[in-house]
C-alpha cells in the first residue's frame, strides 16, 4: 500500500500540472488546480495518518532495491511537511482564482504552481540524495518560470539575482553530492548514515560544510540571504505567498535532515556554525525588515529572521530545541504565506505596497485588519497564538543549555518583529489612506472577496487553533523530534524493509 | 541569415535530422541514443528550419506550440510509471510485451520504458523548441 | 589521472570564479556555466575512473564482470548535465530578456527590484 501511497502526493500533483496545462486558455485550468490541491491534501493527509499509525514508510521506485534505487521515505517529519504542503498548496490554489490574471493563466500558471508543488513534495520524501537535487531543480525550474512570468521590469531584475544565486547553491550541492559518493560510494541518505561513520572525519566535515553553504543559500541564512529580499516582493502576489511559505523551508528541511541522519560527526564545528549563523540570521533579517517600508519586503526579511529560528532549532539539537524547530516550521509556514495572502488583498483595495502611500485599512475593511492581526501576532510571538508556543519552545531550550545570550537574541528579535508588525499596522492600516479615499472590500465582486478572503480566513483559523490547541501538534513534533535525534528506526526502515524482497 | 545555400541544405537536412532522431530514440535502450539525445536532434531539426525560414515558419511545421508538447511528454512518462504499477509491480517497474514472440525468436519487444523514453524525447523537443523559439522572436 | 581531472577541476573552478567576479551578467553566466562543468567533472572523478570497459552485462549474466567502469557516477553526471542544460538556457533567455527590457548587462544598475535609499 506505502508503494503507492508514498508516490501519489507527488503524482496528483504532476498530473494536475498537465491537466491545468492543457486547459489553460479557460476558467477550467483554475478549478482543475484547486480540485488537484485537494486530492493532494487528502493523499497527503492518508500518509501522514500512515505513518503515524504504523511508522516510517518506505517506497522503492521501479522495484530496485535500497540502496541501489530510488527510496521515497515518509517518516513524521517528512510526512508532517507533505501535508502542510498540501495546505498551502490548496490555500494559494483558492486563492489565485481571483488572483491571477487570465494573461498569466495563459502563460501556465496554474500548471508551473502545480510542478512546483510536486518538487516540494518530492524534495520532502526523497530518502535518496541524489533525488534530493532532482527535486530541488524541479521546484527550483518552476520558480524560476512563476517568478518572472508577467514580465515586468522589476521582475526581470529581480529574477537575476533569483536565478544566478540559486544556480550557485544547487552547484555547491551538487559538487559536496559528488565528494560524498567518493568518499562513501552510496547516496542513499540512510545507507550514508551507516557508511559515514568508516569515512575520514576530516573530510567529511568539509564535504558538511559545503552542503551548509549549498542549503544556507537555499534557505536564506546569514551571510547568504540577500537574494530573497530582492525578489520576493516581485511576482504575483499568490506566488510570493507560495515562496514564502514553502521554498526556504525547503532548504532548512534539508539541513535537518542531512544534519541530523549523516552529518553528526564534528557536531562542535558543524552546528556550533550554525548556531551564530542562526543568531546572527535573526538579527540581521529583523533589522533588514525595520528599515524597509514595502509591506512584501518587510515581511520578506521577516522570512529570514525567521529562520534563524528554525535552524537554532537544528543548531542546538537537543529533543526539545528540535521538537521547536518543527514545530516553528509548521508555524511559519502557515502564518508566512498567510501574510502575503493578506497583503495582496490590501494591494487590491488600496492600490499599492508601500505602505507610506496606503492607509485606512482599518476603517474600510476592518475584517481584512482583524485578518491581518492574527497571523502578524503570530508571527510576533504573542499568545495564544502559535508563533507564541513556537519560540517560548525555542527559548527555554536554549536556556536549558544556559546559552544566555542566545536566549536573550531570540526574545529581542521576538520584540523587533512586533515592532514591524505594529508599522504596518500603523501605518497601512490605522492612518488615513493619503489618497483620501477609504479603500474599501466592497470594491471587489463578491466572489472574489470569497475566493481572496476565505484562504486567509482558513489559515488565520488554523494559527488560532494551532495555539488554543498545541498539545497534538507538540507531540507530532515531539514524535518528529526523535526520530530525527535517533535515526536508526529511520535506517532500519529504508534498508532493512521487507518490501524489497517482493517477485523476481 | 536566409541564404540560398541554408534554405537549400535545410530541406534536404530537416528531413534527414528527424528521421535520425527517430533513430536515436529506438536504438537508445540498448545502444547509446535514448530519448534524450533523440529529442536534442530533432529540435536541431527544427531550429535549423527556423534559421532558414524563420520561426514562424517553423512554429508553422511544428503545428503544435512546443510547450503543448513537452507537457504532453511529461504526461506519457508519467503514465508509462504509472502502467509500472498496474500488473501489481512497483511504480515505474518496466513492463515488457512481446509480439509475436517464438521459442526462439523475442520478436518485436514492446515496454513501458519505450513509452518513457517517447516522453523523454517530447519533453526535450518541446522545452528547447520553447526556449530557442523566445528567443528567436524577441530580436 | 585521476590527478589530472582533480587539476582541471580546480582550474575551470578557479576560472569560473573569475569570470563571474565580473559585473557584466552574460560573463557571470558564462561562469556559473563554467563551474557546474567543473562539478559534473568532479561527481565524474569522485566515482573513480576506471579504463577497462563499458559498464554492460552480456546476455545471460547477472552482474558485469570485474573491472568494468562504475555507471552510477556517469548516470549521475549525465543528468546533472541534463539539468543543468534546462537550468542555463532558461537563465540566457532571462538574462537576454533583462537585457531588452533593463537596457544594461551591468548588475550595478539593476536596481530596479531593490531602489536605492530615497532618505
Amino acid at each position: 500500500m506505502s508503494d503507492l501511497l508514498l508516490p501519489l502526493p507527488i503524482l496528483i500533483a504532476f498530473a494536475t500540472a498537465i491537466l491545468a496545462f492543457f486547459f489553460r486558455s479557460g476558467p477550467e485550468g483554475r478549478w482543475i488546480s484547486v480540485a488537484g490541491s485537494v486530492a493532494m491534501l487528502i493523499a497527503a493527509a492518508m500518509l501522514l495518518s500512515q505513518v503515524l499509525t504504523d511508522g516510517i514508510q518506505v517506497a522503492q521506485m521501479g522495484t530496485w532495491a535500497a540502496p541501489f534505487g530510488i527510496t521515497l521515505v515518509a517518516d513524521t517529519l517528512s510526512a508532517v511537511m507533505v501535508v502542510i504542503t498540501g495546505i498551502t498548496g490548496l490555500a494559494v490554489a483558492v486563492y489565485a482564482t481571483a488572483d491571477i490574471s487570465p494573461e498569466m493563466e495563459e502563460s501556465g500558471y496554474h500548471a508551473l504552481f502545480q510542478v512546483l508543488i510536486a518538487g516540494v513534495s518530492g524534495a520532502f520524501l526523497t530518502g535518496d540524495l541524489f533525488n534530493l537535487y532532482v527535486w530541488f531543480e524541479v521546484m527550483l525550474i518552476a520558480s524560476f518560470g512563476l517568478l518572472v512570468l508577467g514580465g515586468r521590469r522589476v521582475q526581470m531584475d529581480a529574477g537575476i539575482k533569483y536565478v544566478t544565486l540559486n544556480l550557485i547553491s544547487t552547484i555547491m550541492f551538487l559538487s559536496g553530492i559528488g565528494l560524498l559518493y567518493g568518499v562513501t560510494g552510496t547516496l542513499n541518505m540512510a545507507d550514508l548514515h551507516q557508511k559515514v561513520q568508516a569515512a575520514d572525519p576530516g573530510l567529511v566535515t568539509v564535504i558538511a560544510t559545503l552542503f551548509l553553504v549549498g542549503f544556507g543559500i537555499k534557505s536564506a541564512v546569514f551571510p547568504l540571504f540577500f537574494w530573497l529580499p530582492a525578489a520576493y516582493h516581485t511576482p504575483a502576489f499568490s506566488v510570493s505567498a507560495v515562496f514564502a511559505g514553502l521554498l526556504t523551508k525547503v532548504g532548512v528541511y534539508a539541513m535537518m535532515r542531512m544534519f541530523t541522519l549523516v552529518f553528526t560527526q564534528d557536531i562542535g564545528w558543524t552546528h556550533g556554525l550554525m548556531l551564530w549563523v542562526a543568531v546572527a540570521t535573526m538579527i540581521t533579517g529583523v533589522l533588514g525588515a525595520a528599515a524597509q517600508t514595502d509591506f512584501r519586503r518587510i515581511l520578506s526579511f521577516h522570512i529570514v529572521s525567521q529562520i534563524g529560528y528554525m535552524v537554532l532549532g537544528l543548531a542546538l539539537l537537543t529533543p526539545l530545541a528540535l521538537m521547536g524547530a518543527v514545530f516553528y516550521l509548521v508555524h511559519h509556514i502557515i502564518v508566512k504565506a498567510n501574510l502575503f495572502l493578506v497583503s495582496g488583498v490590501a494591494n487590491r483595495i488600496a492600490g499599492s505596497t508601500e505602505i507610506d502611500h496606503i492607509g485606512g485599512l482599518y476603517r474600510g475593511a476592518p475584517l481584512l485588519a482583524f485578518l491581518f492581526l492574527v497571523p502578524a501576532f503570530s508571527l510576533a510571538g504573542f499568545p495564544p497564538l502559535s508563533g507564541f508556543w513556537a519560540k517560548y519552545v525555542l527559548v527555554k531550550a536554549s536556556l536549558d543549555l544556559e546559552l544566555w545570550l542566545v536566549a536573550a537574541a531570540a526574545l529581542a528579535v521576538g520584540l523587533m518583529t512586533i515592532y514591524s508588525m505594529t508599522k504596518i499596522w500603523g501605518r497601512a492600516f490605522w492612518k488615513p489612506h493619503p489618497g483620501g479615499t477609504v479603500p474599501s472590500l466592497g470594491s471587489l465582486s463578491a466572489s472574489e472577496r470569497f475566493f481572496l478572503l476565505s484562504p486567509i480566513a482558513g489559515l488565520a483559523i488554523l494559527t488560532v487553533v494551532i495555539g488554543l490547541f498545541p498539545e497534538p501538534f507538540v507531540q507530532v513534533a515531539t514524535r518528529a523530534a526523535e526520530e530525527l535525534l535517533d535515526p536508526s528506526a529511520y535506517v532500519t526502515a529504508v534498508l532493512g524493509a521487507p518490501v524489497t524482497e517482493v517477485a523476481e | 541569415m536566409t541564404s540560398l545555400i541554408v534554405r537549400a541544405a535545410t530541406r534536404l537536412l530537416v528531413g534527414l535530422l528527424l528521421l535520425f532522431s527517430i533513430w536515436m530514440l529506438l536504438r537508445g535502450h540498448n545502444e547509446p541514443g535514448g530519448g534524450f539525445i533523440g529529442g536534442l536532434i530533432g529540435a536541431t531539426g527544427f531550429i535549423l528550419y527556423a534559421v532558414a525560414h524563420g520561426s514562424k515558419a517553423a512554429r508553422e511545421a511544428l503545428r503544435l506550440d512546443p510547450r503543448s508538447i513537452a507537457v504532453g511528454g511529461l504526461g506519457l512518462a508519467l503514465l508509462a510509471g504509472v502502467a509500472g504499477f498496474l500488473p501489481g509491480d512497483g511504480l515505474f517497474a518496466g513492463q515488457w510485451l512481446f509480439i509475436g514472440a517464438t521459442e526462439t525468436d523475442k520478436g518485436t519487444p514492446l515496454s513501458t520504458i519505450l513509452l518513457f523514453d517517447l516522453g523523454v524525447y517530447l519533453v526535450v523537443l518541446g522545452s528547447v523548441l520553447a526556449l530557442v523559439f523566445a528567443l528567436e522572436e524577441e530580436v | 589521472m585521476e590527478f589530472l581531472v582533480a587539476l582541471m577541476c580546480g582550474v575551470m573552478v578557479a576560472a569560473a570564479v573569475y569570470l563571474m567576479l565580473a559585473r557584466n551578467v552574460l560573463r557571470f553566466l558564462f561562469g556559473l556555466i563554467l563551474i557546474s562543468n567543473a562539478a559534473n567533472l568532479l561527481i565524474f572523478a569522485s566515482g573513480g575512473l576506471t579504463p577497462e570497459s563499458p559498464p554492460l552485462i552480456e546476455y545471460g549474466m547477472d552482474a558485469p564482470p570485474e573491472g568494468v567502469a562504475n555507471a552510477l557516477p556517469q548516470a549521475l553526471v549525465l543528468t546533472a548535465i541534463v539539468i543543468g542544460f534546462g537550468l542555463f538556457a532558461f537563465a540566457l533567455v532571462l538574462v537576454y530578456r533583462a537585457y531588452q527590457t533593463m537596457g544594461t548587462l551591468d548588475s550595478d544598475e539593476m536596481r530596479l527590484a531593490e531602489p536605492e535609499d530615497r532618505a
